[in-house]
């Protein structure tokens, strides 16, 4: 851990003790570069979050924040950061929901939990049963939809401009003047495990792990009767399963001479080959 | 109101008017979106029982941009410069929050000169928002002197900020694993005369103010919000301290090499207006007290981490290596890799805890980026603390948090 960080003192039996106050309730709990997070049934909030404030000392709730993960059946998480200004600690209390389920409103124990829920709602649409003021809040008065949902694109659905024509400001649907542009520099041979389209020739069939992880070793190998795999190489065509072109011409017209091209051009007149500009008749 | 209106046009049916006549109905206004004391778009829908206030119902958002919808389109080195652009009066603290949480995930260290650079400009910003606030203060409640001292202060700041980053307010001078580039000598001896010979400004400017009649019966006693409420309303930053909690991330959390400095933390004893306003005076000279023993104490040295995959190497290497050209490539195309997971940094911006919530996904763009603004939960408070307070008191109460829209509204 680096020094530079915001230094918290660790409290080794807090995982321990907070499991036993919660009980079943408690869903996981997960130690990552000295952050603890307690996965908690989503029923159990309200009560999860007393224990944590009456027992535990975390008297400020700073934080709910959400996060949108569609491929999932309960696609949305609420975080809860918790701080205890006697303890000096921070803990997060985590959950999931739907988008149909709502979530019990903790404004009970912290009224600053009002805002913070209809935040949540607002950008995610996840609802709180209990919270007295759930409306929008960062969004515009009558917007429709929830835009921090992964399934929301970034550019919007409407657009707004004053319209001197009818004196007010008017909401269109959103015009583009170019494509919306997403650079996607992300390189396949490191960091993310993608699965490039041809993988899984190179595995075998009975290997058939979404990432290219290294084959488990174990008795499926040994016992594998499939034949040990040749290298394939691709230098002649009997390598590589393929005939003679069949338009064999038609390759050996391309590689000619622009300058040839446009002497043979005229005179084969075969239609296949249209002049790129006037393509379209 | 019938009545009074005849009494006033002295209709002769109309009799003596005697007081309880008329009931005089609430009535609800609207402050904002556009006022000069709103600090920005802030549209607040006050009900008002003659000049008192009853309720107060904020309305926010006037100036959401979706930053975090954009940061997540975004590759971590390019999602820096909305963080400048969050809380304008305090860029580079927005962006500490950002890059230790980076840090965090990746476990990278930074050399020891660019923590002290990192203290020394955050705590320069720090002087640079509380210029303003304090100032925008005074104004509120009706002195314009101090104001157009305290903007001369400012703008030595940001002149210092320039000199720096290049840039007068949205610097993007935080890099992940260090800073973008080093301070020259004479623009560190341009900062320590800037202590020496600038601040006694501020400190006039305040003695116009701090024990003035006027500006008392303005702030002593406003908006008193006791500890228990401090608390539970998620308050933090000036905001706590003036409530009496002696809370401050960089003695209790400390980051970087704030452990090694000598600072006392100001702490309120009311919790009303005033205590916050002396709050912010009392950190701008601990402030200066901080930058003073950075500039004293920092260390020559590499401004950057040495690990290539994560922090670019310098033109002059460039020019060398083509191993750093491959690196500066990639690092400006592709980025780094976070590894998955999530953590939550908050640091002691100048107007509270601002905080980080990042998820990674191991890829090169963040996952998620929850940015846990200050104004918003004090701002939510406004309400119970306006309650039974005149009209006027509105202003005071404002100010006396410190909202800007840039970072509440995100």
């Amino acid at each position: 851990m680096s020094l530079h960080l915001p230094r918290i003192e660790d409290r080794p039996d807090l995982a321990g003790a907070f499991a036993s106050a919660l009980g079943p309730s408690l869903l996981a709990t997960k130690d990552h570069v000295g952050e603890i997070t307690f996965t908690v049934a989503r029923d159990a909030i309200v009560e999860a979050c007393r224990i944590a404030r009456d027992q535990f000392g975390y008297q400020q709730l700073m934080e709910i924040a959400g996060a949108d993960y569609p491929e999932r059946a309960d696609r949305f998480e609420v975080n809860y950061q918790l701080l205890s200004l006697t303890e000096n600690h921070r803990i997060r209390l985590k959950l999931s929901t739907d988008e149909a389920t709502a979530v019990p409103s903790v404004t009970s124990l912290w009224p600053v939990a009002g805002w913070l829920e209809r935040e949540v709602f607002d950008l995610y649409g996840v609802a709180f049963a209990g919270n007295p003021d759930l409306r929008r809040i960062l969004t515009d008065y009558g917007f429709e939809g929830h835009p921090l949902r992964k399934d929301f694109p970034q550019t919007g659905y409407v657009e707004l401009r004053y319209s001197e024509a009818e004196k007010r400001v008017v909401y269109e649907p959103v015009r583009l003047p170019q494509d919306f542009r997403n650079f996607d520099f992300l390189m396949p041979w490191e960091g993310a495990e993608y699965r490039l389209p041809g993988d899984e020739k190179a595995e075998g069939e009975t290997t058939a792990a979404p990432s290219p992880s290294p084959a488990p070793s174990g008795s499926t190998k040994v016992e594998a009767t499939s034949p040990p795999p040749t290298p394939k190489v691709t230098g002649t065509t009997a390598q590589t399963g393929g005939g003679t072109p069949a338009n064999a011409e038609e390759t050996r017209n391309a590689r000619k001479p622009a300058a040839a091209k446009a002497k043979t051009s005229g005179g084969k007149a075969s239609g296949t080959r249209e002049p790129k500009p006037g393509g379209k008749r | 109101m019938t009545k009074t209106l005849d009494v006033m046009v002295g209709s002769p049916e109309a009799g003596d008017l005697t007081p309880g006549d008329e009931t005089v109905q609430n009535f609800t206004i609207n402050f904002g979106p556009q006022h000069p004391a709103a600090h920005g778009v802030l549209r607040l829908i006050m009900e008002l029982d003659g000049e008192i206030v009853e309720r107060v119902d904020p309305h926010i958002g006037l100036l959401h941009r979706g930053t975090e919808k954009l940061i997540e389109y975004r590759t971590y080195a390019q999602a820096l410069p909305y963080f400048d652009r969050l809380d304008y009066c305090s860029p580079m603290c927005m962006e500490h929050s950002y890059v230790l949480a980076i840090e965090k995930l990746l476990g990278l260290e930074v050399p020891l000169r660019a923590q002290y650079i990192r203290v020394l400009m955050a705590e320069l910003t720090r002087i640079m928002n509380h210029m303003l606030n304090l100032g925008a203060h005074v104004m509120d409640v009706g002195a314009m002197t101090p104001n157009l001292w305290l903007f001369e202060v400012r703008e030595d700041t940001m002149q210092l900020y320039e000199a720096v980053s290049g840039a007068r307010m949205h610097a993007n001078y935080f890099r992940v694993g260090g800073v973008h580039q080093d301070i020259p000598e004479k623009v560190l001896a341009d900062m320590a005369a800037f202590l020496d010979k600038r601040l006694p400004l501020f400190e006039d400017a305040i003695s116009l103010v701090a024990d003035n009649r006027i500006f008392k019966q303005r702030n002593v006693d406003i908006g008193t919000v006791s500890k228990e409420d401090a608390i539970a309303w998620g308050f933090s930053g000036p905001m706590i301290r003036a409530a009496g909690v002696p809370w401050d991330l960089r003695r209790s959390q400390p980051y970087e090499v704030y452990d090694r400095m000598e600072f006392d933390i100001p702490v309120g004893t009311k919790g009303d207006c005033y205590d916050r306003f002396m709050v912010r005076v009392e950190e701008v000279r601990q402030s200066a007290r901080i930058m003073r023993q950075c500039l004293k104490d920092m260390p020559n040295g590499a401004i950057g981490s040495a690990d290539r995959k994560v922090f670019p190497p310098t033109r002059g290497e460039m020019k060398q290596s083509m191993e750093a050209m491959i690196h500066h490539f990639k690092l400006y195309t592709e980025g780094y890799h976070v590894p998955a997971g999530e953590v939550y940094v908050a640091t002691e911006s100048p107007k509270g805890e601002f905080g980080v919530y990042l998820v990674a996904d191991g890829t090169n763009k963040p996952y998620r980026c929850k940015i846990r603004p200050t104004a918003f939960s004090h701002l939510q408070a406004m309400d119970f603390m306006m309650k039974g307070h005149m009209l006027a008191d509105t202003t005071a109460v404002l100010s006396a948090i410190d909202v800007v829209f840039g970072e509440c509204d995100r």
